[in-house]
């Protein structure tokens, strides 16, 4: 198992706690809450081991979207693909933020 | 993608996960989850063992109203190890059960239902794991003599080892054709008795033995359900609506265990002959 966390400053939003998906085999579970501090804080524990630059890969692409706005997000990863992965970010951003400021271009 | 026009196919409970499970059984608006994934009480153990935990640790328990009548609801996730019992999600289980007990005492009827998806306990936590089913066991033997605590085995995983023992314990056992219960599981018995005794990978006969139809034929469980989200409900309000038995599953042993006592063992068993010993009592 490998745990790792990386932070960096955001830009404040509305974000509602968020949980989705399981760890179970090949998915993963993400959790969204708030964050006061303006800094996007994700911490990691996978399953599948070194594979930190693949999890960075995944998180530049999604920005190349949109900016990640400021929150806590916690992954239990369960040997998740890279595409199940952005799945479930996608889908736990999506519930999390409710107001609608994070639109996938992708999904119009 | 289920379609909505399609009136043949029921909206299937077994395909739910733990916390909507819950949230389809309970009144509208009614669910109090308590010890949410938020609290983020996870298994101590399984990281030391290099093991990724889940928030709920596999459990989902809350409170809320079916029928209008107070419950206590805890559903095991089947997909998060196995639906094994550690130390956290069994005493989440535990706990929510003594909350009922003590209500039952200030005179609140509080009733109990348990939907098991589980392999038993969990090895990685081994003798906490077991510890918490035991107490489990104590609470519900307390519950159920105010109200009914019901146990729902809908599948894909069944109920297996320890946890098997609690849904015996429990007043109203409720199964699907899918769910599966059983002391110790397929895999387990093939590796004890051999493969030729029991193909643990030969999946008609194994439901043959430990499936839903044949559990429910033998007299082993109280209601044999359709996998209808509606339907399953109803059956719950219904064995609610019933009380509490006449007499506990678990204190009629002596007929199971006369039965078991005639069976001649030299010959090999199948799920006919043990439909009719179990039903007529005839011994081969």
């Amino acid at each position: 198992m490998d745990t790792f966390h990386f932070s960096k400053p955001a830009l404040t939003a509305i974000v509602s706690p968020t949980l989705v998906g399981c760890v179970s085999s090949g998915d993963l579970e993400v959790m969204i809450e708030p964050n006061t501090n303006n800094q996007l804080e994700v911490t990691i524990q996978t399953a599948a081991t070194g594979n930190e630059i693949r999890w960075h890969q995944i998180f530049d692409r999604l920005e190349t979207v949109k900016k990640l706005p400021a929150m806590k997000m916690d992954i239990h990863d369960f040997s998740a693909t890279p595409g199940v992965v952005r799945l479930r970010i996608e889908q736990a951003l999506e519930q999390a933020l409710t107001n609608g400021e994070y639109q996938d271009d992708q999904h119009e | 993608m289920t379609n909505m026009n399609d009136q043949k196919i029921a909206p299937s409970f077994i395909e739910l996960n733990a916390r909507k499970r819950i949230f389809e059984l309970l009144d509208n608006e009614s669910m109090k989850e308590l010890l949410s994934p938020f609290e983020r009480l996870t298994s101590p153990w399984l990281e030391k063992q290099g093991i990724v935990p889940q928030f709920d640790d596999g459990v989902v328990v809350a409170k809320g109203e079916i029928d209008n009548k107070p419950v206590i609801i805890a559903a095991i996730d089947g997909s998060f190890q196995g639906g094994s019992m550690g130390e956290v999600g069994g005493a989440k289980i535990a706990g929510s059960l003594e909350l009922a007990i003590e209500d039952n005492r200030r005179g609140i009827p509080t009733a109990a239902v348990l939907l098991l998806e589980t392999g038993g306990v969990r090895l990685q936590e081994a003798n906490l794991g077991l510890a918490a089913i035991a107490e489990i066991h104590s609470a519900i033997v307390e519950l159920r003599r105010y109200q009914p605590v019901i146990a729902l085995v809908t599948g894909p995983v069944g109920c297996f080892g320890g946890m098997s023992i609690t849904a015996a314990l429990c007043s109203y056992l409720l199964i699907t054709r899918e769910g599966r219960l059983g002391l110790n599981g397929p895999q387990v018995i093939e590796q004890e008795a051999g493969i030729r005794e029991y193909d643990s990978r030969d999946r008609p006969f194994i439901w043959s033995i430990t499936g839903g139809q044949q559990r429910h034929a033998i007299g082993m469980v109280d209601s044999f359900l359709d996998d209808d989200i509606s339907f399953i409900k109803h059956s719950v309000i219904e064995h609610l609506a019933l009380g509490i038995p006449q007499e506990f599953r678990s204190d009629a042993i002596d007929s199971s265990l006369s039965r078991l006592l005639s069976v001649d063992t030299t010959a090999q068993l199948d799920a006919d002959i043990t439909r009719k010993i179990m039903t007529q009592g005839v011994p081969l």
